[in-house]
């Protein structure tokens, strides 16, 4: 098992040593101009894992954007005879802003939109590369110079094979870096819905845009070495066709794993040179057999290996979870808390009307620090409307919400969740691939302020990752899930994830914990468990509100209970009060004869 | 621009724009039905027209060579699938299988080969291609989709750039890289005033017309169009009461290729058709679709009209450009679809 270990993290870097060395042995040109295109072609195919694979958001534009990458910097170096370093900044800038343009358009509309649109615009770009004069319509520019640096000139194809490739290295470990951090645990919950990160804090249409503009530079940066390597452009390689064989390898590779992105791009690159080369000489006429064969492959790949094809060699070497919780860290800051009694969360006749339904009724009720508040009522009663009219996630029609005297009504769940709420949901909400301790890292999403994309590249958050990781393995010691920090999250039992639910709320830091249905589907030693982890919290002095069905667990938890029937409020008070209180007795059983 | 040139303009936009809107109707109901975002509709496009002008030219078409090649996968996939789930029944269900996914196929091929093609009426012509092209779209769900039913939209999305692909391909090998030109229905027209309106045009806009009709009545009227939408509204509640998906998967790809081969016929007397060209046409209908959020069929179908006067127009005044512009539309589209959604997440 060490040995395993050690030989899968020794691997990848011998791997990619030995393609770098690959010129400098005998090998004969037409491999290093293929690996040289393999190469560009990972690096378009790196954006696309991160944009398609993990945050779940489909392109067939990349083509596009490479396209944009090779003519800036063609147009620059043969118009103006600007240096290709110029270029190569001019051509980040370009695909930048058409990605944050396009990205700003059509990032806030949902899913298949955006794969429709890629496609639009894909033909659009093509379309204008072909038709502007001063690109040379579909000629194309010609001439373009080679790269030069410090005096060395890039002219060989083996001298451009290894800048190609130590590109590829450096995108590969500023993807991988960029994935192992703050923003990049918001960008592989984006799969999974928009709620949950959003009641973390992370604002979903920001990030999904700061990844596609990652993923379309990255594409910028292919085509900037394209130009330089072909010396030509012409708009054939940026068109739909190529939009499509990107997702292609992707998808073939793998399309959540970093290093699908290479496996597919190297299977793709070389099956479509060979299937071009002899399925003609075996079938006789000239066609575009290729196109045959690959869709057909990729019909039957998706029906019998959705997943691609590197969980299969990913499952023969067991690699050690990226992000580990270090030994010691200074903690994070903590906000002020409020002394256990006062009032924390205040609602004032909350209303909420869908149409001519009033779904909750002018409701009023409040929790104090240091108690545990339960909203009970029967099926249909309006508790998860009032629950999600203080998390945020519907807006109110009237009344007040008051968190520490403050107004928190109309906001966001974002901005909510910024004042010191924190929430579980009543359908467990975590990434089931991601570890226990990168899960609960979530919640801890606000206390960090590093994240960009450059320091997350670079590791230069890693003082405040450490911090962030240590900050959730205490809690999940303090929850009680200290041994499973390196599971993934969707093996743990029922019970387990709503326990890390909670975990992943007192990561951020709160005064008031919100938890729907928390008990819903444990066992019984899980309910015991979850109501002694309540207890705890209580005497720490946080304020809990739980929306709960199971009567035993609610009675013998909380100390004030809220009741509602048809929207409205119909008791309230301490459990014993409640237990004989004939309106609930009423709304539960039945009126007495 | 005068008026004579702006009524030709409007009229052929239209008349464009008509089969767009065909199109984008086709592709509204297969992605609410199945959640299938059906690239290969230009395909059947491609089909119905080549299928025909290749009749008109007197020689067999090839794609009822390729319809007996899908049957047969087709029965065998059938075949392997029952044997699986219920040996028992499989013998009593053989013969349906066969005379549909065999039988039927394998007649037509040999009607293609003996058949006088060039000298049949141009409305057996037309029954003919059609009956070449639209049993094809139920064998592919059958045998690209169904497998994946269950599947999320952007597999679903990929399995259709792979049915695309393979489509695209085989018509190259079935047609070769040549266009071709449908015979036109008819070569009369009017002069009104200075306008001169070509039944032709006439013919393709009543054709469409009475298509929306038609569908109008059938999802409105009859059972198996309801079970139709419910499957779109609620697939697991149609399920509920005995609406297969599989079956309405079918029923959907069956409507949708037909659609998409009359398109094809309808476009091929004014456009000249090649193997790829059914793919731009397709989008164009998918442009319109965005226009209505995949949702909704009325303002899809005017999207549609839209797109085909703006290429219209803009193919006078920018030639080159017209493409892109059409393309380009999709952008402001998007914009204002995406301040008007009040984007409600999942259960919220």
């Amino acid at each position: 098992m060490k040995n395993k270990i050690v030989l899968s993290t020794l691997a990848p870097v011998v791997v990619l040593l030995l393609v770098l060395a690959l010129p400098f042995l005998s090998v004969p040109p037409f491999w290093i101009t293929l690996l040289s295109y393999v190469g560009l072609y990972s690096i378009v195919a790196l954006g696309l894992v991160m944009l398609t694979g993990v945050a779940g958001l489909i392109s067939f534009g990349q083509a596009a954007f490479v396209g944009i990458g090779a003519y800036t910097t063609a147009y620059l170096s043969t118009q103006f005879g600007l240096s290709p370093w110029l270029g190569l900044l001019a051509g980040l800038c370009m695909t930048g802003m058409a990605a944050l343009l396009i990205g700003a358009v059509t990032m806030r509309i949902s899913g298949h939109y955006l794969p429709l649109s890629t496609i639009a615009w894909g033909l659009s770009l093509y379309f204008l590369f072909g038709n502007l004069d001063s690109l040379g319509r579909y000629d194309g520019i010609g001439g373009i110079p080679a790269i030069s640096l410090f005096g060395f000139v890039f002219s060989s194809d083996r001298a451009m094979y290894v800048l190609i490739w130590s590109v590829v290295i450096l995108a590969l470990i500023s993807v991988m870096n960029f994935l192992n951090s703050r923003t990049g645990r918001a960008v592989r919950a984006l799969k999974f819905g928009h709620v949950m990160p959003e009641a973390m804090g992370v604002n979903t249409a920001w990030i999904k845009i700061v990844v596609f503009v990652y993923a379309a530079m990255l594409a910028g940066v292919s085509g900037w070495l394209y130009a330089h390597l072909q010396h030509a452009v012409n708009p054939t390689p940026f068109g739909l066709k190529y939009g499509i064989d990107y997702l292609l390898m992707v998808v073939v590779g793998g399309a959540g794993y970093v290093w699908g992105a290479l496996l597919g791009a190297g299977l793709i690159a070389l099956l479509g040179n060979f299937l071009q080369e002899w399925l003609p000489s075996l079938l006789g006429a000239s066609g575009n057999y290729e196109a045959i064969v690959f869709g057909i492959a990729l019909v039957l790949f998706l029906q019998y290996a959705n997943e691609g094809l590197w969980p299969f060699i990913q499952a023969r070497f067991p690699g050690q979870p990226a992000a580990r919780a270090p030994e010691q860290a200074p903690p994070l800051a903590q906000k002020s808390k409020p002394a256990v009694g006062e009032v924390i969360l205040e609602v004032r006749e909350a209303r909420k009307q869908f149409g001519g339904l009033v779904a909750v009724n002018d409701v009023s009720f409040s929790v104090k620090a240091g108690e545990i508040a339960g909203l009970i009522g029967p099926n249909g009663a309006g508790k998860s409307t009032t629950f999600h009219l203080l998390t945020g996630v519907l807006s109110i029609t009237s009344g007040q919400v008051n968190y520490r005297g403050k107004s928190i009504a109309g906001l966001s769940s974002r901005q909510i969740a910024s004042r010191g709420m924190a929430r579980s949901f009543q359908h467990v909400r975590l990434v089931p691939g991601m570890s226990v301790l990168e899960n609960a890292a979530m919640g801890a999403y606000l206390r960090g302020h590093q994240g960009g994309v450059l320091t997350s590249m670079l590791r230069l958050n890693r003082k405040e990752e450490n911090q962030i990781l240590f900050e959730a393995k205490r809690q999940l010691e303090r929850v009680g899930l200290g041994e499973l920090l390196y599971l993934p999250a969707g093996s743990l039992a029922l019970g387990q994830q709503r326990i890390l639910e909670i975990a992943r709320a007192l990561c951020s830091d709160p005064a008031l914990l919100l938890l729907d249905e928390p008990a819903a589907g444990l066992r019984y030693q899980e309910k015991q468990a979850l109501s002694e982890l309540l207890k705890k919290l209580r005497a720490e002095g946080m304020a809990v509100l739980l929306v709960e069905h199971d009567m035993d667990f609610v009675m013998q938890l909380t100390d004030h209970i809220v009741v509602m029937e048809f929207g409205s409020k119909i008791a309230e008070g301490t459990p014993a009060q409640i237990q004989v209180h004939p309106a609930v007795l009423e709304a539960y059983l039945g009126g007495a004869q | 621009m005068d008026a004579s040139i702006f009524a030709v303009l409007v009229q052929d936009g239209i008349t464009t724009g008509a089969i767009y809107a065909l199109l984008s109707l086709a592709l509204v109901l297969v992605f609410s039905v199945t959640r299938v975002i059906l690239l290969p509709q230009g395909e059947f496009v491609a089909f119905g027209a080549l299928t025909l002008a290749a009749i008109q030219s007197g020689h067999a078409p090839q794609t009822a060579l390729l319809l007996l090649a899908l049957g047969v996968a087709t029965l065998c996939c059938e075949l392997v699938s029952n044997l699986r789930r219920s040996p028992g029944k499989l013998l009593g269900l053989l013969p349906k299988l066969a005379s549909k996914y065999l039988l039927f196929p394998l007649a037509l091929y040999l009607l293609t080969l003996n058949l006088p093609l060039q000298d049949l009426p141009m409305l057996l012509q037309i029954a003919l291609a059609l009956a070449i092209v639209v049993p094809m779209g139920p064998m592919v769900y059958r045998l690209a989709y169904q497998p994946l039913a269950h599947a999320s939209i952007l597999v679903l999305l990929i399995v259709s750039l792979g049915v695309h692909l393979a489509m695209v391909g085989l018509g190259l090998l079935m047609f070769g890289p040549e266009g071709s030109n449908t015979l036109p229905f008819t070569d009369a027209q009017w002069a009104i005033g200075e306008m001169t309106i070509s039944a032709q045009s006439l013919i393709v806009i009543a054709t469409v017309m009475a298509l929306i009709v038609a569908i109008y009545f059938y999802f409105g009227r009859s059972l198996s169009g309801k079970a139709l939408r419910a499957t779109a509204v609620n697939r697991l509640g149609a399920r509920l009461v005995g609406i297969g998906t599989n079956e309405a998967g079918k029923l959907a790809f069956t409507l949708s290729a037909a659609i998409g081969a009359l398109c094809g016929i309808l476009i091929a007397p004014f456009t000249i058709i090649n193997y790829e060209s059914g793919f731009l046409i397709a989008l164009k209908g998918f442009v319109g679709a965005i226009f209505g959020g995949l949702a909704s069929y009325p303002i899809a179908a005017a999207g549609a009209l839209g797109v085909g006067l703006i290429e219209s127009f803009s193919s006078f005044w920018a030639s080159s450009f017209k493409d892109l512009i059409v393309f380009t539309v999709i952008i402001p589209v998007l914009l204002w679809r995406s301040l008007g959604s009040n984007h409600i997440d999942e259960e919220a």
